[in-house]
């Protein structure tokens, strides 16, 4: 708990509570328990009382890993507080822990003096002996340095919804929400939006909803009579100074969504959006398949390689074809993207990448997916890369990738990856009537029309789509006549080909941003390169570095390929580059052969994202040199 | 598919392109280029409107050849493309021209959820059971023994039937014909076209350098009257040089057999009528080969159910009733909000 005046407690209530400037809570139970719902649920609630926040949901790829092992456990991480929150936190001030397996895996990063909430209901020999304990930690000494609540919320669940007359199991179902009541009131939040959400969810079931604000309200209970006896009397936490406007959470999933919509919207084309299901990238065709009534057509293929190649065909028939995926259907996908390379055709691809190689870690986090993006396919086959920052960012930049591929009829791959995608934040909504449209014109005009004309400026080639009279056309994946269209086996115009491929991604360098200094100065001692989901830790460890007075400036790219074209001159007004990246150092290869500079590695593959403190070491012992 | 606008009467050549053939001289895939031009000129369809899509291989070179839509993509995945391109704008007459190895090899998987979604769209495998692009290795349809440059001491795998695994699969419209009998496949094509849904049509294919003459048994003139069973909705299947021969169900037995009417007491009264919507007669019409029995060549099947992209449509038009907002803008702002005041 970062305590701006912890010990100052809040006068003139009854209760008063200890102010703090910013927590980070860690739910974690069994994958049964609920703990992403629970976790989902206080985001709201956090949001609504108008702090400002981050989360990162961190569960196992089993849907429901055997009962009671450490392997099962399924963790929902959140930090908020008065001031900008930029990532989920390092260590934890509160730690819930609804088993011993909880307990196992995650008490390390609990920070000393922190709060620990423990079911010692779920204490028994039996889960004691499955998360690998020897004895029952609740009573030794192990856990002396953390300020320990233990509370029977199994037996206090089953209270609680005793007069709905549900079963053993579907009472202790309930238990989720009985510890969201406590933690509500740890935090003085408020219960109403999720009885209200509650009584949505099983308005079928009116004794399931019925006992879940039972729990919920008795857990609540339970902390307001406590309090006294112990002398705890909850934290409060003031609102952020956030930009006015209107806010909801996102997460990246879902902006990712509405970004793809809002982008077709505003190029005027209907999207065809062919998918097959892969974590971590499932929830985006989740999310897909609900808007019909927003131009969005949803096609689950039969396999990776059948979805990109259905969103291809759907492209050069006049649609905007899309398709999503992580890293291994991504590279499923390749020759069917080398095609839309060749024949020119816009297509967006989505990447939620995790952690490889093969099937790796499903569930956790990499950007490991760089190279592939930008060299995966087979002969010289130049595309444009995009990266999303945050949940958030996925708005604007899949906006961003829908421009690209239509302006320049050129698949575009838009990478995010676990962390972002099911992570959530705070979101001004935007105007989108503000944002500025680029609706396609599809090529009607047979006069001189072959299929390979192209704009002088962006040599995108001519976009005509079947159905218009007198436009007929073949194209495919032979090489095509620079002056036709037609096959050609020419030597030259193979040579020419290849060329105006790679000058038209290139190209694209002069119609995006120059690229701007997120913070700290322009020039000096050492800037921090980013891309992607690491843009929270390097914003917040640059941020502390700042304010010791230390030369840092933290970049962070949207466009990877191409590169702004001013990049190059920015990264020389610094004595040195780092860039951190969750892969074993491949921005850094890209940086490196383009612009010839030694710039320096921070990498990290654990399938979790960096920690502050970590970047923060990493660049203070270079500044220390 | 039946896009059919009235214009001024169309012929073959209309769909020729000003592209040099390539096919070997004499290969079989000349033949089909001309029935499927001439079909397409008979049916008055709209030229704008209609798309060749094809996989790798030499039948996938068709599209260069039609004046009309036409997309040369990626081996195996044509189906995948045809579908996407469905999807997009249902009132495209997509036709998908491939091979044996396209479609049954590398793009097995993509052929069979084509015919399970039933996608509006013709399917034409030219079966040669032989690779010819790859210059002649055998083919998933190659019969057991098959000599070729990887199979130097004669194929070992069990050859698989297109027509049975089309019907395994769901497929509502199958049919079979061959290369260069224009008069048998041109009416075969033009169902093809009318069927709504996908319609599978297997073309025995002669390929002249790496499998020449792999059909004759039931092709060649002397040969085929007596090994070739054309199949006619209500008909009797009745075939021969006589007109002699008829197939009937063995009894006591699931199976089809070969007779001779007039011969050991058979009547013409024992002769199976053909009923196209009976999907059990199709696939025991489908698994008919020679030496004993002739091969189905027509409509072996047609019993049409609404198409994939319709009943897309149509859910798509069901979900649209409660709850869902059309105006994104909207959407972004229901659900859950708050408004952090200056």
């Amino acid at each position: 708990m970062s305590a701006s005046n912890s010990a100052i407690q809040v006068s003139g209530d009854d209760h008063p509570r200890e102010q703090l400037e910013s927590a980070v809570v860690r739910f974690a139970g069994d994958s049964g328990d609920g703990m992403q719902l629970t976790g989902g649920q206080f985001t709201l609630a956090t949001a609504l009382s108008g702090n400002d926040l981050a989360t990162f949901p961190d569960f196992p790829a089993e849907i429901r890993a055997p009962v009671g092992t450490t392997f099962g456990v399924s963790s929902f991480q959140i930090n908020f507080g008065a001031r900008t929150i930029k990532t989920s936190g390092d260590a934890f001030d509160v730690l819930i822990a609804m088993n011993p397996a909880a307990l196992k895996v995650e008490i390390d990063n609990l920070k000393p003096g922190g709060m620990l909430v423990v079911d010692t209901g779920s204490f028994n020999e039996r889960n004691l002996r499955k998360a690998g304990y020897e004895k029952n930690p609740l009573e030794d000494t192990s856990l002396d340095k953390f300020k320990l609540t233990t509370l029977d919320i199994s037996k206090m669940t089953i209270e609680a919804v005793s007069e709905f007359g549900l079963s053993n199991k579907e009472a202790l179902r309930c238990k989720n929400l009985w510890t969201l009541g406590y933690v509500y009131w740890i935090f003085g939040r408020d219960r109403e939006p999720t009885v209200k959400w509650l009584k949505q969810k099983f308005a079928k079931r009116t004794d399931i909803a019925g006992a879940n604000i039972a729990a919920l309200n008795a857990g609540h209970a339970l902390g307001e009579t406590s309090e006294a006896a112990d002398g705890f009397q909850g934290f409060t936490i003031n609102p952020a100074k956030i930009e006015p406007g209107l806010y909801r959470t996102v997460t990246g999933a879902e902006a990712l969504t509405w970004g793809m919509v809002a982008g077709a919207n505003l190029a005027g084309l209907k999207m065809q959006f062919c998918s097959y299901p892969i974590t971590p990238a499932s929830q985006v065709l989740h999310y897909m398949s609900r808007m019909p009534e927003n131009g969005v057509s949803t096609f689950q293929a039969e396999d990776e390689i059948a979805a990109v190649c259905a969103a291809i065909g759907a492209s050069w028939a006049g649609s905007l074809g899309v398709t999503s995926s992580s890293g291994p259907g991504v590279a499923l996908k390749g020759e069917a993207i080398g095609l839309a390379v060749g024949a020119e055709i816009p297509l967006v691809i989505l990447n939620v990448q995790r952690a490889g190689p093969s099937t790796g870690l499903p569930t956790k986090t990499e950007q490991s997916d760089l190279f592939q993006a930008v060299y995966g396919r087979n002969a010289d086959s130049p595309l444009a890369v995009l990266a999303a920052s945050s949940p958030a960012d996925c708005f604007a930049t899949a906006i961003e990738a829908v421009r690209i591929a239509v302006k320049y009829m050129t698949p575009v791959i838009l990478l995010s990856d676990g962390y972002i995608g099911n992570a959530s934040e705070p979101w001004k909504i935007p105007d989108i009537e503000s944002i500025t449209p680029f609706p396609v014109k599809h090529e009607t005009n047979p006069e001189g029309f072959h299929p390979f004309k192209r704009d002088n400026k962006t040599l995108a080639r001519a976009w005509a789509i079947p159905g218009t009279p007198e436009m007929q056309h073949r194209i495919g994946g032979i090489e095509r006549n620079y002056n036709s269209g037609h096959i050609s086996y020419e030597p030259e115009n193979h040579q020419k080909m290849t060329d105006t491929r790679a000058a038209k991604i290139a190209g694209i360098a002069n119609d995006i941003p120059l690229q701007t200094v997120d913070s700290g100065p322009s020039k000096g001692r050492i800037a921090v390169l980013g891309w992607g989901s690491t843009y929270g830790p390097i914003n917040r460890a640059v941020s502390a570095l700042l304010e010791e007075g230390h030369e840092v400036a933290h970049i962070h790219l949207r466009h990877i390929m191409p590169l702004p074209t001013n990049l190059g001159d920015l990264l020389a007004n610094y004595d040195s580059v780092i860039i951190p990246e969750m892969n074993n150092g491949q921005l850094i290869t890209i940086i490196r052969d383009r612009y010839l500079i030694d710039a320096q590695g921070v990498n990290k593959v654990s399938g979790q994202p960096f920690k502050i403190s970590e970047l923060v070491d990493a660049i203070r012992t270079r500044l220390e040199k | 598919m039946n896009v059919v606008t009235p214009a001024a009467a169309l012929t073959a050549k209309d769909f020729a392109t000003d592209q040099e053939v390539r096919w070997c001289p004499g290969c079989g895939d000349y033949a089909i280029l001309k029935a499927v031009q001439k079909t397409l000129a008979d049916e008055n369809v709209s030229i704008e409107k209609t798309v060749f899509v094809s996989g790798i291989g030499c039948a996938a070179r068709f599209p260069y050849y039609m004046n009309t839509y036409g997309f040369h993509t990626i081996h195996g995945r044509a189906p995948s493309f045809a579908t996407g391109i469905k999807l997009a704008n249902p009132e495209l007459d997509v036709w998908v021209v491939s091979g044996d190895g396209d479609s049954l090899s590398i793009g097995g998987n993509h052929l069979m959820h084509l015919l399970r979604r039933n996608t509006n769209v013709q399917y034409l495998l030219f079966n040669n059971e032989i690779y010819g692009l790859t210059k002649g290795q055998y083919s998933p349809t190659s019969r057991v023994g098959t000599l070729s440059p990887s199979t130097p001491r004669g194929s070992v795998e069990q050859p698989v039937s297109a027509a049975s695994l089309a019907l395994g699969a769901g497929g509502r419209f199958i049919a079979r014909s061959i290369d260069n009998m224009q008069k048998h496949l041109t009416p075969v094509l033009q169902r093809a076209h009318r069927h709504i849904g996908t319609s599978f049509v297997e073309i025995f294919q002669n390929c002249i350098v790496y499998n020449d003459g792999a059909f004759t048994g039931f092709t060649a003139k002397e040969s085929a009257a007596n090994n070739q069973l054309h199949l006619e909705h209500g008909k009797p299947m009745i075939f021969g040089k006589e007109g002699s021969r008829g197939i009937r169900i063995k009894p006591n037995s699931l199976e089809l057999e070969a007779v001779t009417v007039g011969d050991k007491g058979f009547a013409e009264s024992d002769i199976l009528i053909h009923d196209e919507t009976n999907r059990v007669l199709a696939t025991m019409l489908a698994a008919m080969e020679p030496p004993n029995m002739p091969v189905a060549l027509g409509v072996l099947y047609c019993d049409p159910k609404p198409t994939h992209e319709q009943a897309l449509q149509d859910n798509h038009a069901m979900a649209a009733a409660p709850g869902n907002i059309h105006d994104l803008g909207k959407l972004l702002k229901s659900g859950e909000t708050w408004t952090v005041s200056a």
